[in-house]
């Protein structure tokens, strides 16, 4: 059962991600015509309900996405098994989710 | 050796066998591709030999020809198939009906979309090219690889049978669908042109409705190997 | 590579897979450098100077590109197992690596 709950949270969080994604880089491309400075990106996300909850949405999904696809690289190409594996790839998952949540926080709160 | 019109890797096999090495052990009983037994790597690639032209496949006047990946050895070109068939066994690859002799023959209409998914993926003749072409059977021992999630996934969509609950328990286990990848190896070099990929696709589907409703039996721990916890 | 692999949807799955890695390393990285901000605008602004270099710039277009592909390659797969059955897949995946390719190259082109 732990394989069909992977497997779903890993495509659930994939569909969250996906059009925020082209939000991504849609505002990429657009933005990076003349350079970007911390003004101009701080301008557009400081106290945005919008990007805060854009960005805090992202940074969960791609925690979940991101520690299982590890999961499975490590599974499949380092042969790690067992409690070893589900360490690592909570580890990962944690690392990622609190880094990218002090992001958010750095780039909405003010 | 001679080259001969129509020469198959399996012509090539037999002539070592009988003018080169009178010891040379491999597998074949139908020649025709109906028994899916002679199996080999040719060049790299898993192939039905019986019905595999030298003049299609050599490379630079040279061939080489190897037993099946992803199986044990036996000897020489001959691999131990048990492993592949247990995973059959193991992934409820039979039928099981709910009635007897005394009932009367149930008729189905071939024409149902049901019936024609479960027919797309009924000629399967056991050569395990699909498992010797799949890479997540490599990497992961228990996964019950691509031709006995093929015939889940018939079986699945056979309306007489009774054991689907438990089969998709099975199969939605440890070193069941999920762990395919779609890379189509299988599909690409299947002789019957068979998709397991697109079956293991249905499986993912059927399961995940499964698992949405409540409905899959926890049981599914497939192949039970000191690995399959993992 | 072994020559059962050499067709193109194990390139596919190669390339998703190589690039969600390259992605997922690359995570950490970002946040920490977004993360700076909490320090005031100009530890920041210290980091995005040094990315307007035309290297970096590059290096960025190569982040874009993994993006775009491992986004396209990964709706693929969700058609892939959630549509009807298509036989066009290696099409399909040809076009998610085109659709990478002119993202990235509209990157650079607006970064210069
Ligand atoms: S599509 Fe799935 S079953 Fe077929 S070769 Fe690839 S991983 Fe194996
Ligand atoms: S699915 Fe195709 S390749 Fe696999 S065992 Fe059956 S006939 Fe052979
Ligand atoms: S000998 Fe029967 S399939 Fe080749």
């Amino acid at each position: 059962m732990l394989e069909v709950r992977l497997y779903l949270a890993q495509r659930a969080s994939a569909a969250i991600m996906a059009p925020l994604v082209l939000i991504h880089l849609g505002v990429m491309i657009y933005t990076i015509q003349g350079g970007v400075d911390a003004a101009e990106i701080l301008e557009r996300t400081r106290g945005s309900f919008f990007w805060g909850a854009n960005y805090g949405l992202f940074v969960i999904a791609v925690s979940v996405h991101a520690a299982i696809g590890l999961r499975n690289i490590l599974r499949e190409w380092l042969s790690l098994r067992g409690i070893g594996l589900a360490i690592i790839s909570w580890i990962f998952f944690a690392g990622l989710l609190m880094a990218g949540l002090r992001a958010v926080a750095a780039v909405v709160i003010a | 050796m001679p080259q001969q019109s129509s020469q198959t890797i399996l012509d090539v096999v037999t002539w070592i066998q009988r003018h080169l090495d009178a010891g040379l052990s491999y597998r074949f009983a139908c020649r025709v591709g109906m028994c899916g037994s002679c199996a080999m790597m040719v060049n790299g690639i898993p192939r039905w030999t019986c019905r595999t032209h030298v003049n299609k496949v050599m490379r630079d006047n040279s061939l080489t020809i190897e037993p099946l990946r992803n199986l044990p050895l036996i000897k020489d070109l001959a691999c131990d198939m048990s492993e592949f068939f247990e995973k059959w066994t193991d992934s409820k690859g039979y039928f099981q009906g709910s009635t007897t002799r005394h009932d009367p023959v149930s008729t189905l209409s071939p024409n149902s979309p049901q019936r024609r998914v479960a027919d797309a993926a009924t000629e399967c003749i056991n050569c395990a090219i699909c498992y010797a072409s799949c890479d997540v059977v490599n990497w992961n021992r228990d996964y019950l690889g691509p031709a006995a999630l093929n015939r889940a996934w018939s079986l699945q969509n056979d309306e007489r049978d009774s054991a689907s609950a438990e089969r998709l328990s099975v199969v939605a286990g440890d070193a069941g669908c999920h762990q395919c990848h779609s890379q189509q190896g299988c599909a690409t070099y299947c002789p019957n042109e068979l998709n397991p990929t697109a079956s293991i696709a249905g499986l993912k589907r059927m399961v995940a409705k499964a698992y949405v409703r409540g409905e899959l039996g926890a049981g599914g721990k497939g192949r039970q190997g000191p690995e399959s916890d993992a | 590579m072994k020559p059962h692999r050499q067709q193109p949807l194990y390139f596919a799955f190669l390339l998703h897979r190589l690039s969600g890695l390259g992605l997922a390393l690359f995570l950490p990285f970002h946040f920490y450098v977004l993360a700076l901000a909490l320090e005031g605008n100009a530890e920041l602004d210290q980091f995005l100077h040094w990315s307007a270099s035309p290297l970096v710039k590059f290096a960025e277009s190569g982040l874009v590109f993994l993006l775009a592909i491992h986004l396209f390659g990964g709706l693929r797969l969700l058609a892939l197992e959630n549509l009807p059955w298509s036989n066009s897949h290696k099409n399909y995946a040809a076009m998610a690596l085109a659709g990478g390719f002119f993202v990235a190259c509209g990157f650079l082109l607006r970064a210069f």
